[in-house]
């Protein structure tokens, strides 16, 4: 039988706020232990929690960012369960009244588009995490996550294979950071996801019953998880088996995923709205504040550098591949008056392969985008040629000296003086007879050689035009 | 000194008459002399001593406000910083807080000083004291009967003189119930009126602080302090303060009292009923006209109450968890049996009956039934207020069915218990502010009588008592004993 894979996902996205959702305690990742925890999130007696406004504003943008109904009146509910790293007994979420409501979010899958249903996205508090190594059999608590920001972003159960999913999530993950709502660092557990999974005959049209695999924080996973989920399906199905409503756990050392606790075992929440908390109230003034400074989409960006600077579809993609690296692009552009695909080139190129080489986000390249831009002013102006431009640019990287200085320190300047270069040919073809002999009887294939020797005289400061033109006439007679 | 009102002790202070320091030891030992009274659960006396040395000094200095050097004592369910802070409940009998309630906060700035933290229900949940881990508090004016609750602690405290003044909370009618039973003024404001930051939750939409003093220029002064808006409380309102004090003496002629017939009907004795009709025709003699108007959905308040209230404290009170602080069993054998013999140890049997319940209430498949039920019927209940008092400027009625029951009487009978506070309950649905006054005695028990206003008329409420107590002197009246 064939079947078919159907696949929702809900991606939690830690909001890049400075302090919690509900206190003003720091949400900096890596500090000691409960450092950053105060007595709101330590769940004290007494204390209440205060919505940090920042959170709902981020919320909004990235509904807008998936054109979603943005809630004008959305609740937040407290989600009943006892663990030791939630502090008050409960997390305090949004159920029946999200902030973000329908949306979606289109993924290109083999150079096909294909668009995702967003069902909806809302705010809730992190929980702290429990530590079970190095406490000799007891647990230790760590508080400081505790109360950070999360948007739970929920998908339609739209995609169809693990690619698509992997698709959409990076998608997720770029817009995320584009507009600057989420630092995407999956390491750290600020990008992560859960998929729901179930697999059904081709052409049914009935959901089959579907398996929860739980916290799987990199792209690899989830491709892996899911395939894997899949295959477990089908085989169970094959075998005349039935697939129970779950929640599994991926194990990506043993690459496979086990059973955590099924729906009989689940939790009932018992949600119910915070009477802490007032409803947000989310008002025309408010939405059209956000609109207006709502940063540039990776798409219209793509669109407009291909349109708008010419760029080819390649260069577009990977410059709009972070919104720093398109506005270093943008900077560099401007400030070189160069071409725009002179610029691109050198960006995607050489700059990138450098950046690579050294582990460093364009954020942190040695090279600013003025002083790449001096350098393509240089090239645009005929002072260096392009090979010469390759030894300035390795200097700008080890130097925080400007292209000009480099080139006035290294003597690097083209020559483009007629005299200086005629003298050179002049004495290389009286040198080199048989040669032009060899030129003069058609072997064409010969100039090459004398420009070769014209530039290595003149250490690749001659102007290649210049030389080409003079030999060319020199050589004819 | 202690038979004054706080009025007239900042006056003393003020005038030299006596030191903040004398005062203050002189309620330190009447809360000694009296200890039997089970009203205090911590007695502050070197931080109070400490406390009433520098009040004085700032009387000296000049910049006193009219709380500098008064005592207070806290209902011992607002959090102290340094000072024990157990909330009526084993569970938080090793429990101190790191910081201050925002109520505490303000009164400690205004320089009042404070004796000790008051007894009360096990986390406020009960009518008659009796609930606390600490034992039950007798009510000063008969040793046999409870103060009422859950602020029995504060009322007693303030009926026998053992601080002029206290803060209380009320969620059902925990200021309102003592305050009548005890003999004493209690305010209830409107929610949101007062911070809850600081304040230990138990029913989160209906939780409000509140004075208990002994007349209601007294309440004035108090209010005038605890009350704001604060940041730190999602729900408190941003609306000014007006001056509680400066409308006290404003003629009563034209007022419109409303007596709603669903309160005065054949459940309330006779006794009572007189006793409140002598009353009430006080604030005739005053000017005011009466109406009789009809709020049909009354009944239903205690059904609701005990649904929403309950539901929102078995989330609240989860986070007594044995985890990060409070009683934790001994050797728990996994993560299940810390939980559940933490607090299967440390919560009283009332406080596990609401948990219950509200879990109950909350969980799949009952949760349209009850919860949302009850969420409807609350907002009849506003209803039936709003439209009363479109109609006139206050409600009255009495505050409890009787006068303070025996100890022991109500204990295994959890739904008597609950009707005691079949009058005050509403008041706490539709947030609304309402006063228990002294109204007289029936066979030397206090009675209270209600008034309840329209949101944020505190200040018109104040008033109302003030008047009745200018020819009225119910307040005066001093139980046996503690004169």
């Amino acid at each position: 039988m064939e079947w078919e894979t159907v696949i929702g996902l809900e991606v939690h996205a830690q909001l890049a706020t400075k302090s919690k959702i509900f206190s003003g305690a720091s949400t900096a990742y890596g500090a000691e232990p409960n450092t950053q925890a105060c007595a709101v999130d330590l769940g004290l007696p007494g204390v209440l929690p205060v919505l940090n406004k920042e959170a709902v504003r981020m919320a909004v943008i990235f509904g807008m960012a998936i054109e979603a109904h943005i809630a004008p009146y959305s609740v937040f509910a407290r989600k009943n369960y006892f663990y030791p790293d939630l502090p008050k007994g409960y997390q305090i979420s949004q159920m029946d009244l999200p902030i973000v409501g329908i949306g979606h979010l289109d993924i290109e899958i083999e150079g096909v588009n294909k668009r995702i249903g967003v069902t909806r996205a809302h705010l809730e508090e992190d929980a702290g995490k429990s530590l079970h190594e190095s406490f000799h059999g007891l647990t230790g608590i760590d508080l400081n996550r505790a109360g950070t920001p999360l948007l739970e972003i929920v998908s339609e159960p739209d995609i169809r294979s693990a690619k698509e999913a992997v698709a959409y999530m990076r998608k997720l993950h770029e817009l995320v950071r584009y507009l600057g709502i989420c630092d995407g660092n999956m390491q750290e557990g600020s990008f992560r996801c859960d998929a729901n999974v179930s697999v059904r005959p081709k052409g049914q049209e009935a959901f089959g019953t579907r398996a929860e695999i739980k916290n799987i924080n990199s792209f690899k996973f989830v491709e892996k998880a899911i395939n894997h989920e899949v295959e477990r399906q089908i085989e169970l199905l094959e075998n005349g088996g039935k697939v129970v409503q779950e929640t599994r756990l991926y194990d990506s050392v043993k690459d496979e995923t086990r059973s955590m606790r099924s729906k009989e075992e689940a939790n009932d929440y018992r949600y119910f709205p915070d009477p802490d908390l007032l409803p947000v109230i989310i008002d025309e003034a408010f939405k059209a504040e956000i609109k207006a400074a709502l940063p540039e989409l990776p798409q219209a960006k793509k669109d407009r550098f291909k349109n708008a600077y010419g760029l080819d579809e390649e260069n577009a993609t990977i410059l709009t591949s972070s919104r720093q690296l398109a506005d270093y692009f943008e900077a560099t552009l401007k400030a070189s008056g160069s071409e725009a695909k002179l610029c691109a080139n050198w960006i995607t190129g050489d700059l990138s392969a450098a950046l690579n080489k050294a582990n460093l986000e364009i954020t942190h390249s040695p090279v600013s985008y003025e002083r790449l831009a001096g350098l393509l002013t240089r090239i645009t102006d005929d002072t260096i040629s392009g090979k010469i431009a390759k030894q300035v640019f390795e200097a700008l990287w080890h130097s925080t000296a400007s292209a000009d200085e480099v080139i006035a320190e290294k003597g690097l300047k083209q020559i483009t003086d007629t005299g200086a270069i005629e003298a050179i040919i002049d004495r290389i073809i009286a040198d080199n007879t048989d040669q032009v002999e060899q030129y003069r009887s058609g072997k064409d294939k010969v100039f090459a050689f004398f420009v070769g020797q014209v530039m290595k005289e003149m250490q690749g400061k001659a102007n290649p035009a210049e030389v080409n033109k003079m030999l060319k006439t020199k050589l004819q007679g | 000194m202690h038979t004054k009102t706080l009025k007239e002790l900042a006056q003393c202070l003020r005038s030299g008459e006596f030191s903040s320091l004398e005062l203050t030891q002189a309620f330190l030992n009447r809360i000694k002399k009296h200890q039997d009274l089970n009203a205090y659960i911590t007695v502050t006396e070197e931080l109070a001593l400490q406390n009433a040395k520098a009040a004085d000094a700032r009387i000296a200095s000049g910049n006193a406000t009219v709380l500098t050097g008064i005592p207070i004592a806290q209902k011992d369910i607002f959090c102290t910083l340094d000072v024990k802070t157990t909330c009526g409940s084993k569970m938080l009998d090793n429990f101190t807080a790191p910081y201050n309630a925002t109520v505490v906060e303000k009164l400690n700035q205004a320089g009042a000083v404070m004796l000790g933290k008051l007894n009360m229900d096990e986390f406020a949940m009960g009518s008659s004291n009796e609930t606390s881990f600490y034992g039950v508090v007798k009510n000063p004016w008969n040793i046999n009967t409870v103060p009422g609750g859950s602020s029995g602690g504060s009322a007693a405290a303030v009926a026998a003189r053992l601080t002029v003044c206290a803060t209380g909370t009320d969620t059902g009618g925990s200021i309102r119930q003592p305050a009548a039973l005890c003999g004493i003024t209690g305010l209830k404001p409107t929610y949101g009126r007062i911070s809850r930051y600081g304040m230990i939750a138990y029913a989160s939409s209906l939780d409000q602080g509140g004075p208990m003093t002994r007349n209601a220029e007294d309440a004035a002064i108090l209010l005038q302090t605890m009350a704001g808006f604060d940041e730190k409380d999602s729900t408190s309102v941003d609306q000014p303060v007006p001056d509680y004090s400066a409308g006290l003496n404003a003629p009563l002629k034209g007022l419109k009292i409303g007596l709603p017939k669903e309160f005065f009907g054949s459940g309330l004795n006779s006794d009572m009923a007189a006793t409140l009709e002598i009353a009430i025709n006080e604030y005739k003699k005053l000017g005011a006209e009466i109406k009789e108007i009809s709020m049909p959905n009354l009944k239903l308040a205690i059904p609701a109450y005990y649904v929403i209230a309950p539901a929102e404290c078995s989330a609240n009170l989860s986070r007594f968890d044995g985890v990060r602080y409070g009683y934790r069993c001994d050797n728990p054998s996994d993560l299940a049996d810390l939980y559940t013999r933490s607090r299967g140890e440390a919560f009283g049997k009332e406080v596990k009956r609401r948990i219950l319940m509200g879990t109950y209430a909350l969980s799949a498949g009952y949760y349209d039934a009850y919860y949302i039920k009850a969420q409807k019927i609350r907002r009849l209940i506003s209803d039936d207020f709003k439209n009363a008092l479109a109609d006139v400027d206050v409600i009255m009625g009495p505050v409890t069915p009787t006068t303070a029951f025996g100890i022991g009487e109500k204990m295994d009978d959890p739904i008597e218990m609950y009707l005691s506070d079949i009058y005050t309950i509403a008041i706490n649905l539709a947030g609304l502010p309402a006063m228990s006054i002294p109204a007289g005695f029936i066979d030397g028990m206090p009675v209270g009588l209600q008034i309840i206003g329209n949101y944020f008329a505190e200040d018109r409420l104040l008033n109302l008592a003030h008047q009745f107590q200018q020819v009225t002197n119910w307040h005066q009246h001093s139980p046996k004993g503690f004169e």
